[in-house]
């Protein structure tokens, strides 16, 4: 079989994978768009398979069905809430992939023999494909293991922690100029910077925690498409070219949908937290209005048009079962009931919308921020479940507050808030929050879970 | 403790200190409750309605013998000031300002007595202010009241008879009767306008549905204790020429301004009235005090000779009145008792204000509290100003630094089509391409699918599957066998996993 016939089913395959990205812009193509997927996958596998010099069938076939059978019981088990976690994992796998690749690639005899500038230009693909690698695969199991509780979520941080990433940076590119010069003698220096790459993955996701973790995850998963395509620059691959490139952009404009809902840029998350900008936003003035569930459940009753705006609150108390069933029961009763979702809410880009639909909540009444914000002010009874930053007036009314300027869900403008909440401690921007004192604001205080299901109950 | 609440004796005053609804609050904040016979009776509350809810009834005496707080509504007389203990706590109106002499018998009893009716206007405190829930119920039989006595419909309608307008209804002060005035007015269907001296109650009134008056001299009625003052001449003039002419439209006027220890302000004079078509009404709630109309007859509902009904007192729905009473009192023994101790905090903001006798002394006129919004001055005008300059010049440098961009890059690719081979930039090419189908591609993916986005982006990133693959040779003993052994298995994880968890993922989104 010739080359072309591969280069051409290739090019099927990058298609494909086109379709499928694009296919998850509406939810009701989306499914269509996970088989192109797999369709493009299955494609290229086979056409790589039967192409020439294919060795080692036999062996890659057994591993091949181990891998399958660990991936199915993994996807099958996980549990939605810990979706950024397994996600973390994956993006670990494929930088693993590419620093392995790289390393193969540069021992592959054939490549060996390149001479001139093509030499030169392999060795500076091979260098630089192990480096984004090594600190897509560090970096992701930091995340994982801080995502997992592993590790401490928090932020770590030192002092001169940016100084010593930049050197890193410098240093490896120095050895990385002798390396390319003399492979041979300087072949050491590979390692030393794949040593040097995992480190900077590690420091740069350590100090990085909390509410800050979508925008790590878009990072990684961006980092692991570059690495996916530095890698098919190695192997002279162009559809490891193509889907790196689109799994790259793919990262890059997630980290930025993540920053502009926090209104921070790229380089302020990857400094590190929120806190140490030594702002103090100012005192609140007014009372905390606590009421029961059974007073909150009277509030809805009354209630014509209710807005719930969950965060990461409710996937720690895994609520989104029985706040599917409070949405069912009100609407029941003919009122209406639309979620509210932040950008930033919970742990993962989308994390929220995966935890309702998981717990049958109709995707339709689901909403953007953008699209609920207009409708607070004509919305009875807002409902804040385990979100604090991303509904805290201060960030449009103080402009003393930290998180001054960023986007939130307006849930003050509704005639009642409900917010239900552990107690009144202060999120992750370490920000108090002035909604829970505003005059028709209520917290009812508990379990975000154990207080639905009272409510539940009730109704 | 023992909380004692007495039948009220003064005329007219059908009101009770606590509703049977409230007793189950004061119960669960460990009090014992008497109460005297026939307490509520004007209020509707029977007797048994108390007992059911368990409060001991008792006569008169045994309240004066036994009480350690004494809940009441008006002032007590005299008499019953005599009778009471040294010590106690009582809680009930005191019109403080204008009962100096009260306060110095109760002093000289030694008792302690807050006044409900002087708690200071702070939000935090308006849980327990009764003028502000007795202005309510005010402001919403004003409008029930007028509705009565008004000939007409008040919402329009369109009946199969004809066409009917809506009446037009005028509110006069917009503090709490004000405000409950216009919502309920509104609920009726009526046309709502509102006038008030101070300019800071225009987003509530306009908040309430109502349209806001106002005249066109520049004077702020606002004060620091949140109620307003009183006004000059040439405001007052103003003032007087809008309400004739409102006068002239309106079917319903409504007034309810009142300034603090003074007679309430005229504001509708002779020939306002006579101004008004026949059949209009207007409901004076400032007649206790003197009345905002000159014609108004105080606790009198007649109507002139021109036909305009005045409405100089309304119900105020005593069995309405009691439980909102009874929750203004719990609300301030609540706050008392803060740490599961009842005791009395002079450091407390609202009780130091609202105990105007306490250990023998007079604390009359207390200290003032600001409540009043402050206003930014003026300083949103010249930001707006800059904003729109300094988006032009954000919009300006956005095409500047794009411009550099492009021919940074244009210089990058120039550089690297000089020293990288053929086969490279085509590589090169298809990369760059890559990047911006993808770019567009995923602006598109719509916010609720974005975890699934990672995940299939995962497994499509799996492809590296495809590296492990031209890697490979039949000898496990050799390196680069094993390192891409290795690098296919990682990655054939990916990409059964990721493709597998986002099916599973968006089988989970379903419609309504």
């Amino acid at each position: 079989m010739g080359a072309q016939i591969q280069v051409a089913a290739y090019l099927m395959a990058a298609i494909l994978f086109i379709l499928s990205l694009s296919g998850l812009s509406t939810q009701e193509t989306a499914k269509r768009g996970v088989i192109y997927g797999i369709l493009g996958m299955i494609l290229a596998l086979v056409f790589t398979i039967i192409g020439p010099e294919i060795k080692g069938l036999e062996i890659m076939l057994i591993a091949f069905i181990i891998a399958a059978f660990i991936g199915i019981m993994v996807a099958r088990k996980v549990q939605m809430t810990a979706m950024p976690q397994l996600i973390a994992l994956l993006h670990s796998f494929v930088g693993i992939a590419a620093v392995l690749v790289g390393y193969g690639s540069y021992l592959d005899p054939k490549n060996q023999a390149l001479v001139g500038v093509e030499h030169t230009i392999h060795l500076i693909e091979v260098y630089v494909g192990i480096f984004i690698g090594a600190v897509t695969f560090t970096g992701s199991v930091i995340a994982w293991g801080k995502l997992d509780e592993k590790i401490t979520p928090k932020p770590l941080t030192f002092p001169g922690k940016d100084v010593l990433l930049v050197a890193i940076i410098i240093l490896s590119a120095i050895l990385g100029v002798f390396f390319v010069k003399d492979p041979q003698k300087y072949f050491v220096f590979l390692h030393i910077m794949t040593g040097l790459a995992s480190i900077l993955g590690i420091i740069l996701v350590m100090a990085i925690g909390g509410a800050d973790m979508p925008v790590v995850i878009s990072m990684l998963n961006s980092y692991s498409g570059w690495a996916a395509a530095a890698s098919g620059f190695t192997l002279g691959n162009d559809l490891l070219i193509v889907t790196g490139a689109l799994v790259g952009s793919s990262g890059a404009i997630l980290s930025i949908i993540m920053c502009r809902a926090m209104n921070r840029s790229f380089f302020a998350v990857i400094s590190g937290g929120f806190g140490e900008t030594g702002t103090v936003a100012k005192k609140i003035d007014g009372e905390v209005k606590s009421i029961t569930a059974e007073e909150a459940v009277s509030i809805l009753e009354e209630a014509n048009s209710i807005v719930i705006v969950p965060g990461y609150g409710m996937a720690v108390a895994k609520a989104q079962y029985p706040v599917s069933e409070l949405t069912e029961k009100l609407r029941k009763k003919g009122k209406t009931v639309r979620f509210g979702i932040h950008p930033v809410a919970g742990r993962l880009p989308g994390h929220m919308n995966v935890l309702l639909a998981e717990a049958n909540v109709p995707y339709d009444i689901v909403l953007e921020m953008d699209e609920i914000n207009p409708d607070l002010s004509e919305t009875d009874v807002a409902i804040v479940l385990g979100a604090n930053d991303t509904v805290n007036p201060g960030a449009m009314e103080d402009p003393t507050s930290p998180i001054f300027g960023m986007p939130v869900i307006e849930v003050w403008k509704a005639k009642t808030v409900i917010v239900i909440k552990r107690s009144l401690a202060s999120g992750y921007a370490g920000v108090d929050n002035p909604l829970f004192y505003k005059e028709n604001t209520r917290m009812l205080f508990g379990d975000a879970k154990a207080v639905l299901d009272k409510i539940n109950a009730a109704f | 403790m023992k909380i004692g609440i007495l039948k009220e004796i003064e005329k007219d005053e059908s009101r009770v200190a606590i509703a049977p609804k409230n007793l189950v609050r004061l119960k669960k904040l460990g009090f014992e409750v008497l109460i005297e016979k026939d307490a509520g009776i004007n209020a509707l509350y029977a007797n048994s309605d108390y007992e059911k809810e368990g409060a001991k009834i008792v006569e008169k005496e045994t309240i004066f013998k036994e009480a350690d707080i004494i809940l009441k509504v008006a002032p007590p007389t005299k008499e019953e000031v005599s009778k009471m203990r040294e010590g106690i706590l009582l809680m009930s109106y005191l019109r403080p300002a204008t009962n100096q002499e009260l306060l110095q018998e109760l002093a000289s009893k030694k008792i302690n007595a807050i006044a409900m009716d002087a708690i200071p206007r702070i939000s935090r405190a308006q849980k327990m202010d009764v003028l502000s829930s007795m202005a309510n119920i005010a402001g919403y039989r004003a409008v029930i009241e007028a509705a009565f006595y008004f000939g007409r419909f008040t919402n329009g309608q369109i009946t199969a008879a004809g066409k009917v307008e809506p009446s037009k209804v005028l509110v006069i002060g917009a503090g709490v009767a004000g405000l409950a005035a216009i919502g309920i007015a509104k609920s009726l269907g009526a046309i709502v306008r509102a006038f008030d001296t101070r300019k800071e109650v225009r987003e509530q009134i306009q908040s309430m549905g109502a349209q806001f008056l106002t005249v066109d001299i520049d004077e702020d009625g606002s004060t620091p204790s949140g109620y307003s003052k009183e006004m000059s001449q040439a405001f007052i003039e103003a003032e007087m020429a809008l309400f004739k002419k409102q006068a002239e439209e309106v079917d319903i006027i409504i007034t309810t301004a009142q300034i603090p220890g003074k007679p309430a302000p005229k504001l509708l004079l002779e020939d306002h009235v006579k101004a008004m078509k026949r059949g209009s009404v207007i409901v004076d709630l400032a007649a206790p005090t003197g009345g905002n109309c000159v014609l108004t007859k105080p606790g009198e509902i007649y109507t002139t000779e021109n036909g305009v009904t005045i409405i100089g007192k309304v119900n105020m729905m005593p069995m309405q009145a009691s439980f909102l009473l009874g929750n203004n009192f719990i609300n301030m023994l609540e706050d008392m008792r803060k740490e599961g101790q009842f005791y009395i905090n002079m450091e407390d903001d609202v009780i130091k204000r609202a105990m105007v006798v306490y250990n023998g002394k007079i604390n009359w006129p207390p200290e003032p509290i600001s409540v009043s919004v402050q206003k930014p001055q003026e300083t949103s005008k010249s930001p707006a100003v800059d904003l729109e300059v300094m988006k032009r010049k954000k919009a300006k440098r956005k095409v500047i630094t794009f411009s550099i961009w492009l021919i940074f890059l244009a210089i990058i690719f120039l550089l690297l089509g000089q020293v990288a081979p053929k086969e490279f930039m085509a590589h090169f090419t298809v990369f760059v391409l890559s990047i911006f189908v993808g770019w567009n591609v995923i602006w598109n993916v719509t916010h609720a699918l974005h975890t699934p986005l990672m995940s299939v982006t995962n497994a499509i990133s799996g492809i590296i599957v495809t590296g492990g693959i031209l890697l490979m040779g039949d000898d496990l003993s050799d390196p680069i066998t094993i390192l891409a052994l290795i690098a296919f298995f990682v990655a054939s994880i990916n990409v059964v996993g990721g493709f597998f968890v986002t099916y599973r993922m968006l089988k989970m989104f379903k419609k309504s």
